[in-house]
């Protein structure tokens, strides 16, 4: 199974946790160290760019008439008609 | 009163604390409906009514802490229904409801059954904490399963565009009242199961805005709960509604008192999830910089103290020369000290040199052997002189002498006394005569004194 994604950043996030409290104990031989950090680095980064890569959309999936999803652009619609349904 | 005891008689007292007991038991929690009459509410904001049918009545109390939350006002006349527990008040023997929950007859009914599929629900566990999925901590891409023309998406997306953080809501739009609004929604939800692996959404967020117990019933539907308690999706509810749970809030990984609160929700979850991020990379940068910055200064330290051997050699030889002549000048200035010295002591030797003290006492010597010599002559004369002088005066002064000019000595011939007086003897004595050259025995004859001789 593919892994989903909230679950990857829940990864990551522990994962750049416990190299963070790795770093700072500070008992780890450089190399070791560097590694840590440069693998620090990169799961942030990575984090960093699956954020920036969330666009900012709105969509509306439909059902069209062979039973398929279809997306739609949503468009606010300004109705008075507090919760009217469809 | 013993006898009343022992026969089975019971007081007042006691027989309504047994009624109130045995009612309290019986009747812990009873459903009832009926129409509210003589309702008075005083100043303690207690409701007191009395609930009646055809045939019959019962007292009825609706205590401030409940009625408070009701969204009708009762009054006499008004069909209700009520969740009730049965008292007995003691001191007037009279028993009465108190009354928990009311409802306007007709909702009530919905009530019931919502009761009823919240007890069955949660006996199947379907409300079990153990169940709830874990949600996102990073919930970028929303599923919104709610009406597309209610408050719910305008207030979501509202919230949303105000913050920072790039989100994806994708809507499912469903009836959110009416009679199809349970199955809409159910299927929106499973829907979103089955498209999600396309469209990797982090959360499901459904609900509506604010409305009537009726408005809001499809969320109290037993097929919506089991689509959002079956949904693999974490899924939030956000039902406008203040006071009650609905069974959707029951079912649900999370429950939200509005859709502007889930929002909200999505908008910290994000902020924390940034700052979480930003905060661990920042620490390590921190921790990495600051270690790489100690070992910099430890490498010029370590640098600094190294030095090329030339330069030791060159210092060696430097601190060689410099041992070397004070080496020299040490022995010289020794050697100079010690020649000093040297000349001292030979001046002194020179001036105590003993070979004029000893010409001179030579000289002292001579001179008194020879002073000495001639004093022994001259001593040695005046001594001889003085010798002679005493000796011809001893001789003069010699009794022999004396003797020889005629003079006799006399004794006592018995104790050889020399015999100064005449009365030293008498006659008959015999006494010795020395002269100068020999000795006479005598006898005495008379002694008497010279006077007395030339008187005579």
């Amino acid at each position: 199974m593919v892994k989903k994604k909230s679950d990857m950043f829940e990864e990551t996030l522990k994962k750049l946790q416990e190299l963070v409290e790795k770093l700072e104990k500070g008992d780890l031989p450089l190399e070791e160290a560097m590694e840590c950090f440069s693998e620090g680095i990169r799961i942030a980064q990575f984090c960093h760019n699956k954020l920036e890569e969330a666009e900012n959309k709105v969509q509306m999936l439909l059902k069209d008439q062979q039973g398929g999803w279809a997306s739609a652009p949503f468009e606010v619609v300004n109705t008075n008609a507090d919760e009217q349904g469809k | 009163m013993h006898i009343g005891d022992e026969s089975g008689i019971l007081t007042v007292s006691k027989l309504n604390q047994q009624v109130k007991m045995l009612l309290e038991a019986k009747f812990p929690f009873v459903w009832v409906k009926g129409e509210i009459s003589n309702f008075r509410v005083p100043a303690s904001g207690h409701f007191y009514f009395t609930l009646k049918d055809a045939k019959s009545q019962i007292n009825a109390v609706f205590f401030r802490a409940q009625n408070r939350f009701l969204r009708f006002l009762p009054e006499s006349g008004m069909q209700v229904i009520c969740q009730a527990r049965l008292s007995v008040y003691e001191p007037r023997g009279e028993y009465q409801i108190i009354v928990e929950v009311m409802e306007p007859l007709g909702v009530g009914e919905l009530q019931l059954a919502f009761e009823a599929l919240k007890r069955k629900l949660d006996a199947e566990g379907l409300f079990d904490p153990a169940r709830k999925k874990i949600l996102p901590l990073c919930p970028q891409n929303i599923c919104l399963i709610t009406s597309k023309s209610g408050a719910a998406i305008r207030d979501i997306l509202k919230v949303l565009q105000r913050s920072p953080y790039p989100v994806t809501v994708t809507l499912f739009p469903v009836a959110v009242q009416g009679n199809e609004a349970r199955i809409e929604i159910a299927q929106a939800i499973e829907s979103a199961n089955m498209l999600t692996w396309r469209h990797e959404w982090d959360v499901v967020i459904v609900g509506r805005g604010g409305g009537s117990l009726e408005d809001l019933w499809s969320f109290n539907e037993e097929i919506v709960a089991r689509a959002i308690s079956g949904s693999l999706i974490p899924v939030i509810s956000a039902v406008g509604h203040e006071i009650d749970f609905t069974i959707a809030d029951m079912a649900a990984d999370l429950r939200l008192p509005t859709p502007t609160a889930a929002a909200e929700w999505v908008v910290k979850r994000l902020e924390q999830f940034h700052r979480e991020l930003h905060g661990g990379r920042d620490r390590m940068v921190e921790v990495m910089k600051t270690r790489l910055e100690n070992l910099g200064l430890r490498i010029q330290y370590l640098e600094r103290r190294i030095t090329h051997p030339k330069r030791r050699l060159e210092s060696m030889r430097l601190t060689l020369d410099d041992r070397l002549e004070r080496l020299r000048l040490a022995i010289e200035r020794s050697l100079e000290k010690t020649r000093i010295r040297h000349a001292h002591l030979g001046q002194r030797l020179l001036y105590l040199n003993p070979e004029a003290n000893i010409l001179r006492c030579r000289a002292q010597l001579d001179r008194l052997c020879k002073e000495f010599a001639l004093h022994h002559h001259r001593i040695l004369d005046g001594y001889r002189l003085r010798f002679e002088h005493y000796s011809s005066r001893l001789e003069a002064l010699s009794p022999l002498s004396v003797l020889l000019r005629g003079y006799s000595i006399t004794y006592r011939a018995v104790d050889k006394k020399v015999i100064r007086s005449y009365t030293e003897t008498g006659p008959g004595d015999r006494v010795l005569v020395h002269l100068a050259n020999g000795l006479l025995e005598c006898l005495v004859d008379k002694a008497q004194d010279v006077q007395t001789e030339k008187e005579r």
